[in-house]
């Protein structure tokens, strides 16, 4: 577990900013949620952490260390996992291939050309665990693309989890799912709480009550107020730029 | 060795401005409708052809250029119904595979049509002999024709695209597809003009260059990859690019075949150069295609990926 | 709108691996009787064929290897077949003649060369990455036509065959063709076996989506110019043994024709199976062979059946035998 420390970032699409001077203390073994309407420039925030996107300034830290010029691949390895709002994943590969894969970037060399990997005890079990932790274990042997979209978002879970994260960015892991399946989502991901330093994305307030021990909020690429759930849900200023009627709901 | 040097310089602008029409109509199809078409360069060869048989049944230059155009629009047109229409939504594999077979279905035809003999065009009278430069330097009107009727569209062309409504389309189709079908634009059509409006300009590259050149089967060939050097180098969609592109690859690959080996002589001995020179100078503009996306994977004029 | 380039389902499963294997076999047994079926019929013009038909599955096997599993189309193949045949009048015009070391010479300048143009093109995508290989191969191409020393644009004929660790096996047509199935056979084990490694997952992986993979901590480059490298390794093998076929070698091997004609042949065999390619080099050759007797202008109809079945059968071959049945569908 570490920290994730994020110190005025920006990005600009064009004119637009996307990202506009954020900044960020996440504490070790904290959940951090990031609560925005849409358009907000929330994933943008999560792909400028994770290294897929590259940032106009600023800079951004893991355990203290400055990961600001590493790539996406080099800030894996220091244990920076990511989800996707919208599903990525290999879809020609199974579930069980899908997590081994990414249980196989922490795990040895790729480099090796002639022993069958579906073999590989070691990485198979591994990938199992991270599958079970997702609640997929039982669809281990099913092609991702023939997964439900329900299963699609645990896969997404169980391939971060793969990854032996430290601080693990989750973008909207409830993206589409509702009812149960929403509810024993919000439980695995309080099971993680103290496991891994989380950064966690939601529209679904409920699950961000419930998990967050921090709320912040972006609105147009800035972060209008940061604090404890309470707190942010009655801040004025949150009511009124986003909360709004959801507000009543939460209450 | 400076006559030498403006010579030389000249002709590649002429072939430049050769490449361009080319290239112009090929980064435009790749730009817009992300379709490969390998059958580019055939068309080239189907232009000069087209002109020697109408020029020799008229007897006239002129009124061969003149029918070429109409059936220039016709072959485009063809083969924008008949295949690359169903080619666009397919993968680049499939359109590599369809329009490879393009190339030699059309290339047989070409030979069942008019032979393997090569044809040859008269040059207009019009246009015939040659002007002095500077000096004693002479150089050919036609050639200069050329350059000129090559600058002409290429003016023509950066007015369309940059001042016209279906220019203002096609730079939008070159930067974001799903934007222009989204302004309800008949896409359809779009495509069609596109494609037509790169084949004529290729065929016309053909016509142009078939009083100096001797016309056969095999001129597609090696002009089809110069282009493709073009459109790379320039940035896929760029007609500002093409342009530029086509001068710097003309302009390096006819220097370089002749002063390549002179230079190599400072530093060589001569036989030593004159085998490195003859090795390298066609090789020149593969390495300057290189360095160029080294630096810029995108091309000059490249939006990047 | 535009879908990326055609792939086949991945094939890094077991049974899937095990099936693979099983047509390949069939298909090596086929190879392995010929020679004697063509002394029976006494018509050695079928060795001499299939000599041809194993060289380029070697190559369309190798190309299947990025392009199948990888999704590169790389248009610039041919360049390694130069480079295996011109190691072979290279190397024997400095009295090396042992096959051995002729395919190392191959294979070192092809690690080279697809090091270097693998490091260009493989920093861009799609038409792009079509156009530069190409471009790329024919660069290759015009380095050999103005080597005078090896009879530029004319080619160069050969003076005698390879030995082999001394041996003069491949001085009879049976020889070579063995030697060339044999070579065909361990290539494919290889390859079969690269498919289905750690190495292979990630490739492959890369191929279905770049973004995760990076996401899980893989930097695609690395292991997409690794399998380049592989890849035209493998294709120069084919040039070795096409110039011990022909006794000449020319620039034509790398004229971007044949770069086409070796797309064509992974496509026709089915995109990502290994031996599909195989049977796809067969089918290419088999076919050109036998418009070549119907008529001179044999390319005119082999480039309309190109046409027709990219419009009418988007699957290839492949395609047209699962739609009948006949060969087993996506699982
Ligand atoms: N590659 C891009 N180029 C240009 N604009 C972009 C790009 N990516 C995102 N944007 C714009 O940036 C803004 C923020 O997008 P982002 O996806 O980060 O929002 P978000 O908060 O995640 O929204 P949502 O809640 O819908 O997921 C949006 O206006 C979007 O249109
Ligand atoms: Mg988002």
């Amino acid at each position: 577990m570490t920290t994730l420390s994020v110190r005025n970032l920006t990005k600009n699409f064009g004119a637009l900013k996307v990202t506009d001077d954020v900044s960020l203390e996440v504490a070790s073994g904290e959940i951090h949620a990031i609560i925005g309407p849409n358009g907000a420039g929330k994933t943008t925030l999560i792909s400028q952490l994770s290294g897929q996107l590259p940032s106009d300034s600023g800079a951004v830290a893991i355990g203290g260390q400055d990961v600001t010029g590493l790539s996406m691949p080099e800030r894996v390895k220091l244990g920076l996992a990511r989800s996707f709002q919208i599903t990525s994943i290999l879809p020609g590969f199974t579930a069980l291939e899908n997590v081994a894969v990414a249980v196989q970037a922490r795990s040895g060399s790729s480099f090796r050309f002639f022993a069958p990997v579906a073999q590989e005890e070691e990485l198979n079990d591994a990938a199992l665990a991270a599958l079970k932790e997702a609640g997929l274990d039982d669809r281990a042997h099913v092609r991702a693309s023939a997964l439900s979209h329900g299963e699609h978002r645990r896969l997404e879970l169980a391939i971060a989890l793969a990854t032996q994260p430290k601080v693990l960015l989750l973008d909207e892991p409830l993206a589409g799912v509702g009812g149960e399946d929403a509810e024993a989502f919000v439980a695995r991901l309080k099971r993680f709480k103290g496991r891994f330093t989380m950064v966690l994305i939601e529209h679904d307030m409920e699950a961000v009550f419930a998990l967050a021990d921090r709320v912040s909020v972006l609105v147009y690429g800035r972060i209008i107020a940061t604090g404890t759930p309470e707190a942010i849900r009655s801040d004025p200023q949150v009511r009124a730029a986003y909360l709004g009627e959801e507000e009543e709901e939460v209450a | 060795m400076m006559n030498l040097f403006v010579l030389q310089l000249l002709n590649g602008v002429q072939l430049g401005v050769l490449l361009f029409l080319i290239a112009a109509g090929l980064t435009l199809v790749f730009g817009i409708m992300d379709v490969i078409n390998l059958a580019h360069g055939v068309l080239y060869m189907v232009g000069a052809y087209l002109i020697a048989t109408f020029a020799a049944l008229t007897g006239s230059f002129w009124w061969g250029l003149l029918l070429m155009l109409p059936a220039a629009v016709a072959v485009g047109l063809i083969l924008e119904v008949v295949v690359m229409r169903r080619l666009y939504a397919r993968s680049h594999l499939d359109q590599v595979l369809a329009t490879f077979g393009l190339v030699m279905i059309i290339n047989e035809l070409v030979e069942i049509t008019w032979g393997t003999s090569p044809l040859s065009v008269p040059m207009p009278e019009l246009l015939s002999g040659s002007v002095p430069l500077m000096g004693p330097l002479q150089y050919p009107v036609y050639r200069i024709a050329v350059i000129a009727a090559g600058l002409a569209v290429a003016v023509g062309l950066y007015v369309v695209v940059n001042h016209t409504r279906i220019g203002m389309l096609l730079r939008a189709g070159a930067t974001n597809r799903t934007m222009v079908s989204a302004l309800g634009v008949d896409i359809n059509k779009l495509f069609a003009i596109v494609f037509t409006l790169g084949a004529v300009l290729a065929c016309l590259a053909g016509a142009l260059v078939a009083p100096i050149l001797s016309v056969d089967t095999g001129m597609g060939e090696s002009v089809l990859i110069l282009a493709f050097v073009v459109v790379v180098i320039g940035g896929i969609g760029s007609v500002k690019g093409a342009f530029l592109g086509a001068l710097i690859v003309a302009i390096v690959d006819t220097l370089g075949g002749v002063f390549g080996p002179i230079l190599l002589r400072s530093v060589l001995d001569p036989a030593a150069a004159g085998q490195m020179g003859r090795v390298l100078a066609p090789m020149l503009v593969y390495i300057l295609m290189a360095l160029i996306l080294f630096a810029k994977p995108a091309g000059l004029f490249g939006r990047s990926a | 709108m535009m879908s990326d380039v055609t792939t086949a389902p991945t094939a890094t499963r077991a049974p899937a691996l095990a099936g693979r294997v099983k047509a390949a076999a069939l298909l090596f047994v086929l190879f392995a009787l010929l020679p004697p079926l063509a002394s029976a019929l006494n018509d050695p013009f079928y060795v001499l064929i299939g000599t041809r038909i194993l060289a380029y599955a070697i190559a369309a096997m190798a190309l299947d290897l990025i392009l199948g599993y990888g999704a590169l189309v790389s248009f610039g193949h041919a360049a390694y077949l130069g480079f295996g045949a011109y190691a072979v009048a290279i190397l024997s015009s400095y009295g090396i003649n042992d096959m051995v070391l002729q395919i190392l010479g191959a294979m070192v300048v092809s690690a080279l060369f697809a090091l270097v143009t693998g490091a260009i093109s493989l920093r861009t995508r799609g038409v792009y990455f079509i156009m530069i290989t190409l471009a790329f191969g024919q660069m290759a191409f015009f380095f050999f036509i103005s080597l005078s020393a090896y009879g530029g644009d004319d080619g160069y004929s050969l003076s005698q065959k390879s030995t082999v660790l001394g041996t003069d096996i491949l001085h009879s047509d049976y020889g070579l063709y063995y030697m060339a199935l044999g070579l065909l056979a361990a290539l494919f084990l290889l390859c079969n076996r690269i498919v289905g490694s750690r190495f292979g997952r990630v490739f492959t992986g890369i191929r279905e989506n770049a973004t995760r993979m990076e996401a899980v901590g893989y930097s695609p480059f690395r292991y997409q110019l690794t399998a380049f490298v592989i890849s035209g390794c493998i294709t120069s093998v084919a040039g070795v043994i096409l110039a011990n076929q022909a006794q000449f070698v020319s620039p034509a091997f790398m004229s971007w024709h044949r770069s086409g004609e070796l797309i064509v042949m992974v496509v026709l065999g089915g995109v990502g199976t290994l031996a599909g390619p195989i049977a796809g080099a067969a089918a290419a050759l088999l076919l050109e062979e036998w418009l070549g007797v119907l008529t001179e202008h044999w390319p005119l109809l082999f480039g309309l059946f190109l046409v027709l079945m990219v419009l009418f059968s988007p699957r290839g071959i492949t395609g047209v035998l699962e739609k009948y049945g006949i060969a087993r569908g996506k699982e």
